[in-house]
């Protein structure tokens, strides 16, 4: 690997903590230059301790990694040249207006004083906050705070874009619309993107691989199509009329594959046979003299990859309804 | 650490002036430093004038004897800022970001110090205009007051370097806050009120004596009303000095221990 590259290698990499498990339990992975690499896994699996390790703000337990083509902990000031990282909290100072951010961060990024003003204020209309760059920060809606972050780490044109649950509390909106800056800069900036999220849709939409971590350890990797098509089958989601004969509809149900999560009042199976056992199980419900409130078909999605690596289902604690994505089991109403 | 772009001296004005806005930009900084130090002025000297009637007081004048007092609550009020504005960029994750440039660990300390030390003057001015006003007479004339600032910005360092530690290490702004009485209770304690030769109750006179706080009230006292006094200066300067040294050595250890980058 040359410093010139942009990519990520990481090996072995490990964090302890004096209390509590093992954050960061071995991982390996890498990047490709210019690829988007979404880090996908609930709070607590290890995501934000992995990108404190690649930025160089906290020392690995064990293991190593080159970021840019530089070794994280031998050559801490060269990754930190090379990368921009957007931290999970926005950190900006409230009293601060959007300009007087950039005039700080360009200043300290080494950028030559005749291009400060011309480059912070490239970013801020590239975001969409010229018209508030000389409002208080503290007055931006949570998107604004967002956007003005990511044009702070833009500055010094980095090589390779650390990105830490960027869209975590963001409307649906916001959230949209920091996805197409990030898209636009690994498409036509050819910067490398580390991010970690949360949000399967997030992973899905924006990232061109996944790596699925849980407790500290990667339990999945590769492109969110490769990944969904392992899983391979469809789920099939049946509410029945009457409650009480949720048990026998299940019964019917894992006749054609595999149970599925299903909310507490329906059941659902993996079909085993793909979409041509539709009639047959309806013919079956039929013969069963089950009635059918509402049944849904789901394609596999990223939920399912990580419920069949990691036994669990990902769901944050925080805005349920704004995470929802399309194609994630959700609760059919029942008519 | 290469590669480091841009010099030290950029660096910490950067900071200087982040440090300085935000403090204009927070009434709840400015209001305090400026006038509870002229109030406590004009309590007092409505209330102890009568003590200059006391022999052996040094001055006709409460409001000379008392300018100290006010000099010395504005260092206080820097230890408050200083400590606070670190704590709060602990708290707010914004050290991580500035962790995440070229930046040298000393231009955040720096910066911000030099920027706590730039609104310190500015009430120093204030308080001794406003002092001028009201009639203060400085008996060492004009190279009195510039030594008065010299010596008033070293206090406000040392003060505002504690400030700096105490927020570093702690990194909550509320830490910052409750020291904030600790140090008030010194001053009180010192010599601030009464020259230590009058103060009557032992204990009281014992503690003051030995509160290096004291020392300080007096060499910048002795400015305005005894005249140059080269014990009382070099003990001033001194104990300050110390003072400074030992907060700025504790703040970058602990802004070391925050600041942990590969």
């Amino acid at each position: 690997m040359t410093s010139d590259d942009n990519g990520i290698e990481v090996g072995g990499l490990v964090r302890d903590f004096k209390k509590g498990p093992r954050a960061v339990d071995g991982i390996d992975l890498s990047v490709a230059p210019g690829e988007i690499y979404g880090f996908l896994g609930p709070n607590g699996a290890g995501k934000s301790t992995t990108v404190l390790m690649l930025t160089t703000l906290l020392p690995p337990t064990d293991g190593t990694a080159r970021v840019a083509g530089h070794d994280i902990r031998r050559e801490g000031a060269r990754v930190r040249a090379a990368i921009g990282v957007a931290l999970q909290e926005a950190a900006l100072d409230p009293l601060l207006t959007g300009r007087e951010h950039m005039r700080l961060q360009t200043a300290l990024q080494g950028v030559p004083r005749r291009e400060r003003a011309a480059r912070g204020d490239e970013l801020l209309t590239r975001m969409g906050l010229a018209d508030a760059a000389g409002r208080r920060v503290g007055g931006y809606s949570g998107g604004m705070k967002r956007r003005l972050d990511l044009a702070l780490a833009l500055v010094h044109r980095p090589r390779v874009l650390f990105l830490d649950e960027p869209t975590t509390g963001l409307d649906p909106s916001s959230r949209s619309e920091l996805w197409r800056e990030v898209a636009r800069l690994a498409r036509e900036d050819g910067v490398t993107v580390f991010l970690t999220t949360q949000y399967l849709e997030e992973a899905d939409v924006l990232a061109d691989r996944v790596g699925i971590i849980e407790a500290g350890r990667l339990v999945a990797e590769g492109a969110p199509e490769t990944l969904k098509a392992q899983i391979g089958r469809p789920a099939l989601e049946v509410v029945p009329r009457d409650a009480l004969q949720r048990d026998a509809l299940a019964e019917v149900l894992e006749r054609f594959g595999s149970a599925a999560a299903a909310p507490p009042h329906a059941a659902a199976v993996r079909l085993s046979r793909g979409n041509d056992a539709l009639a047959d199980v309806v013919r079956a419900l039929d013969a069963a003299g089950i009635a059918i409130a509402d049944f849904q078909l789901h394609a596999p999605s990223l939920d399912d990859v990580f419920l069949a690596k990691t036994g669990k289902q990902l769901v944050s604690g925080e805005e349920p309804d704004e995470q929802a994505p399309a194609d994630r089991v959700t609760e059919p109403v029942a008519s | 650490m290469s590669p480091t772009t841009g010099t030290l001296g950029l660096q910490v004005a950067q900071l200087a002036r982040r440090s300085v806005l935000r403090t204009f930009r927070q009434p709840a900084q400015v209001v305090p430093t400026v006038l509870f130090p002229l109030f406590l002025l004009a309590v007092n000297t409505a209330g102890l004038e009568a003590a200059t009637e006391l022999p052996g007081f040094p001055s006709d004048s409460y409001v000379d004897f008392a300018m100290a007092f006010a000099f010395m609550q504005g260092a206080l009020f820097s230890m408050v800022n200083a400590g606070t504005d670190l704590a709060r960029d602990v708290e707010s994750g914004f050290l991580q970001r500035l962790a995440l440039t070229p930046m040298r660990r000393a231009a955040l300390l720096l910066g911000q110090l030099a920027g706590v030390m730039a609104v310190s003057l500015l009430a120093g001015v204030i308080y001794l205009l406003v002092g001028l006003v009201a009639g203060v007479t400085v008996v060492t004339g004009v190279g009195g007051v510039a030594v008065l600032f010299a010596l008033a910005l070293l206090i406000g360092l040392a003060f505002a370097s504690l400030g700096a530690f105490i927020g570093l290490r702690f990194g909550s702004a509320e830490a910052v806050q409750g020291f904030f009485p600790l140090f008030f209770v010194l001053l009180f304690l010192s010599s601030a009120s009464l020259p230590r030769e009058l103060i009557e109750q032992d204990w009281f006179r014992t503690v003051a004596t030995w509160n290096p706080v004291s020392y300080l009230v007096e060499g910048i006292r002795s400015l305005f009303v005894i005249g140059w006094d080269g014990e009382a200066l070099a003990l001033g300067f001194g104990i300050a000095a110390l003072v400074a040294a030992a907060g700025v050595a504790g703040a970058a250890r602990a802004l070391g221990t925050r600041v942990v980058r590969g």
